[in-house]
This record gives structure tokens, sequence and C-alpha cells, in this order.
């Protein structure tokens, strides 16, 4: 047990060490098309540190306290579950039947506890960037949700691990491959999930200053900033188990680089749609997410179902 | 009574805030600021390393000098480089900038989202104007030294100073923080009855807490 929770702790470290220095070059990569050099990439890091050293933390009472204690347990709760190297002690986690569907859970634990959280801050701004976040989140989920029920149905199983299994032996048997529609779906609603333009309609910083955080000062602003590290390798974690083959090789390090290689493409598809698109309407957002990739899901689960 | 017993009794004093109404009392914290003493030496220094090499901008243009800011942050001159970042939000960033004259009516604005920032804080006044006055030094309704009301920690001259003289602006305060001598918060909070007296002789309405927590 204690080896395990050994593991545990050095596994989430390492993806949050991961998610931080992955948003540092995401940050130095918008800077070069903006035409900038751009901060440092161990900025973010140097920032969290600045955050927490900070001398004075105002409170605005319990549940401002717990938002971004839930926020931090939602991303802790994502990536635990989540096996991040098929095949390794370390980095199983606590991977087990039925995940698949915790994990889900998990990925809308956090919004909702920094939902409360924020609201107490009585900032007018944080109501409104709660709501465009929570209804934006509802929209996205459903294509994300019609594709993993598509590989659910398709590899009959809830477990990632089983999933990742599944997909050994050639890159033909990737999830992209044999399932292309549900990726489709699945990755059209990762745009939302990363909130990059055009669905930044959350934290938008020119239309409602930074959104649901604009209360969150010092520590509990550096507790949200951990986890934006650890969330976002976690859901990049995620896709590449369930769509892109998962990582895995003998030797730990050459698995951890395939990871490394296979979750910063993914984030990269985010990254230039953001990067070339202007932000979206919080409406034209939802529409976009019930329309063109809810069609697709639904079709990959008729396809997988009946052909 | 001794000096020193008549300032801790001072110190424990609530605040009056006469400037709210009864209903609005309640909303309002009335303690006051108290100066923090630094942690441990190494500690410390390492603090005001990150401090000094992660500064956010409150992203509030209080005068002409804010017309500056723009290409400071763009593509021209990239403020980003150094670790410097715009925040739109008063209680997640760190450095103030007094961008030029303040009016009155801005003046009000400027005490009130300073005392919202969260310490350690700095701040920088741009432009002659915040230093005695300037061009508008016999102007009815512009304040001439900004630092007889929230303590300053840089001063850069010019009318307008170009973004190269902010950034040599930024790289002095960076070299003040390692060295700790940016203790602005507290300076404030020691002398807060003397800023607060010359604030509230030219805010009229005054109509908030007297300290925003």
């Amino acid at each position: 047990m204690i080896i395990k929770i050994t593991y545990a702790i050095i596994s989430v470290l390492v993806a949050i060490i991961y998610g931080l220095s992955l948003n540092g070059v995401v940050r130095k990569i918008y800077a070069r098309v903006h035409g900038r050099f751009g901060p440092p990439v161990w900025q973010p890091f140097v920032d969290i540190i600045k955050t927490h050293g900070k001398s004075v933390a105002i409170s605005h009472g319990i549940m401002y306290y717990l938002g971004p204690v839930f926020r931090l347990a939602g991303g802790l709760g994502t990536y635990l579950f989540i096996p991040v190297i098929f095949g390794s002690v370390v980095f199983s986690n606590f991977s087990m039947a039925g995940d698949l569907l915790l994990v889900m859970y998990f990925i809308f634990f956090g919004q909702l506890g920094m939902a409360l959280g924020a609201g107490e801050g009585g900032h007018p701004y944080s109501p409104i960037g709660i709501s465009r976040g929570l209804s934006q989140m509802t929209t996205f989920e459903v294509p994300f949700a019609l594709s993993v029920i598509a590989i659910a149905i398709q590899y009959n199983t809830l477990n990632i691990t089983t999933i990742v299994a599944a997909q050994q032996g050639g890159i033909l048997n990737w999830t992209l491959f044999t399932n292309p529609l549900a990726v489709v779906a699945a990755m059209i609603s990762m745009l939302g999930m990363n909130m990059h333009s055009p669905f930044s309609i959350v934290l938008a910083p020119q239309e409602i200053p930074i959104g649901p955080p604009i209360e969150m000062n010092s520590s509990f602003l550096a507790t949200l900033q951990t986890n934006r590290g650890l969330f976002g390798a976690a859901k990049l974690v995620l896709f590449m188990n369930l769509y892109f083959g998962g990582a895995a090789h003998p030797n730990i390090f050459v698995a951890l680089a395939i990871m490394i290689v296979k979750t910063f493409l993914i984030y990269m598809f985010s990254v230039f749609v953001g990067a070339a698109f202007p932000r979206f309407r919080p409406e034209q957002s939802m529409r976009f997410f019930l329309k063109w990739p809810t069609l697709i899901g639904i079709a990959a689960i008729i396809i997988v179902a009946y052909f | 009574m001794k000096k020193k017993d008549i300032n801790k009794i001072e110190q424990e004093m609530k605040l009056a805030n006469s400037g709210l109404s009864e209903k609005e009392k309640t909303l309002f914290s009335n303690a006051r600021p108290a100066p923090v003493k630094p942690l441990n030496k190494y500690l410390e220094k390492f603090l005001n390393w990150a401090r000094a090499e992660s500064l956010w901008i409150l992203g509030y243009g209080t005068g002409c000098g804010a017309i500056e800011l723009r290409p400071l942050m763009t593509s021209r001159f990239d403020i980003f480089r150094y670790g410097i970042a715009p925040r739109p939000t008063p209680r997640q960033s760190s450095v103030f900038i007094i961008g030029g004259y303040a009016s009155l009516k801005t003046i009000k604005r400027i005490v009130r989202s300073y005392e919202q920032m969260q310490g350690p804080k700095f701040v920088i006044a741009l432009g002659s104007c915040t230093i005695n006055g300037g061009m508008y030094y016999d102007s009815y309704y512009t304040i001439n030294r900004i630092d007889h009301y929230i303590p300053v920690d840089i001063y850069v001259a010019g009318c307008m100073p170009r973004p190269e003289s902010l950034i040599a602006g930024f790289d002095k305060l960076k070299e003040n923080i390692k060295a700790g001598e940016c203790d602005g918060m507290n300076r404030y909070a020691e002398n807060f009855d003397w800023y607060k007296n010359n604030q509230k002789k030219i805010i009229k309405d005054w109509d908030m807490p007297d300290y925003n927590w």
C-alpha cells in the first residue's frame, strides 16, 4: 500500500512538472505566432512560487477556501485513475474496472467545486464566467460522451487499461484508425476542454477579466495554477490512452518519452486552432458543440453498433 | 502614557468607516492593515527572487502614460521576456503602474485598487506629473505628488517616457526587490493615518471603507 502511494506521488509530481512545462512551451509558441519572443519556458514555475510567496491572502469564507481544493481534487482524481504508461507499475496509478466513467465524472467535479468557491468571492464576473463555463462544459461533454460510448461498444469495456491493451501491436490498431469518427468527435470536444480560443469564453481576459478565479489570490491562485498543469496533463494522457494507442515500452524512460511526444502533438491540435481563430461568443460556442461534433459522435456509435 | 503604548492602542483601534452607511458597515472589514515581518533570511531571499522574476501588472491605465504600455506588451518591446505580464484583477497583480497624471476622480480608484492588491505590492510612477505635477502642476483637478497618497517604489521621469525607460524602471525595480528594499506595503501600513489623512483631504465624496481589504 505504501509503495502504491509512493508511486502515485511520483506519478503526480511528474504530471505536474510536465503539465507546467507544456504550458510554458505553449506560451512560447503563442508568442512566436504574435511575433514576440515570449516568456521563458520555466515562467509558470516562477509564477507559482511567487503566488505561494505572497505575504497576505484575503479569504471570503469557507466555500472560497474549498473552491481551489475541490478544483485540485478534481485534477488529482482525474489523473490518479488514468494509467499513464501501459504495463508500468509506477505509472499505472489506481486504474481499475470502470475507471473511464469515474474519470469522466472527475473532469466535471472540479468545475462544480470551483463554481461554488468562486461564487462566494462575490465579484460579478465570477458567476458570469461560471455560467459560461458550466454551460460550455455541458455541451462539449455531449460529443465526448458519445465518443466514449462508441469506443466502449467497440472494445466492450469501460476499463482504460483494457482499451489501451486492445490498441497494442501496430499503429493501425489505434482507435484513430479503427474508429475514426469517434476520434474526430472527441478531438473537437477536446478543443473546448482545453479552453483555447475559439472556445476561450470562460477565462476571456478582455471580456470578463479572467472570469471565475477573478477574486482568487495568493495561495488560492497558486493551487489553481498547479491544478492547471496537472489537469491539463491528465486530459492529454486520457486522450492518448483512448484514441492514440497509449504509451507502452519495456523501458520506462522510452515509454515516458513516447507519452510526452504523443501528448504534445495532441495538444498542438488545440494550440494551432487557438492561434488561428478568434474567440466565439458563448452561444456560438455552445451551438457549435451541439451541431457537428454531436452528429459525428452519433454516427460513430451507429457505425460501431450496426456495421 | 508612553508613545509606544499609544501606538499600540492606535494599532488595535478599529477603523471608523465613517463614509459608509450603517447597513454597509456590516459588509466591510474595519481592521487596520498591519506591517508584515519578513520570513527567515534565505527563504525570503528566494521568494524575493521569484517576486522579481514574475511581476504581474495591474491592467488599469490610470493616465495618458497607459498608452506606453501597449507597445511594451506587444511585439515591438515584448515585456513578457522579462517575466512581466498584465493581469486583469488587482487581487492577483503585484505591480501598479500609475500612468501619469492622476485626477481626483482617478485617485479614488487608485487608492481602492492599491489597497485591494495583495502584498508584497510595488508601485511604479510613470511620467513627470506623478513626481511634481508636470505640465498639470497648477490644474485644479489634478494631484501633484502621487507619493502623498500611496507609497511609490520607482519613478520613471519624462513626458512621456519611452517604453525603453519603463523597461529600465522595471530593471531597477527588480534589483530593489531582490535586495529586499521594496517595502511599500509596510510603509503604507506604518504610516496609515498620514496617508489616509492626505487622501481624505482631497477626496470629498468618500463613500468607501477606510481600508479596502
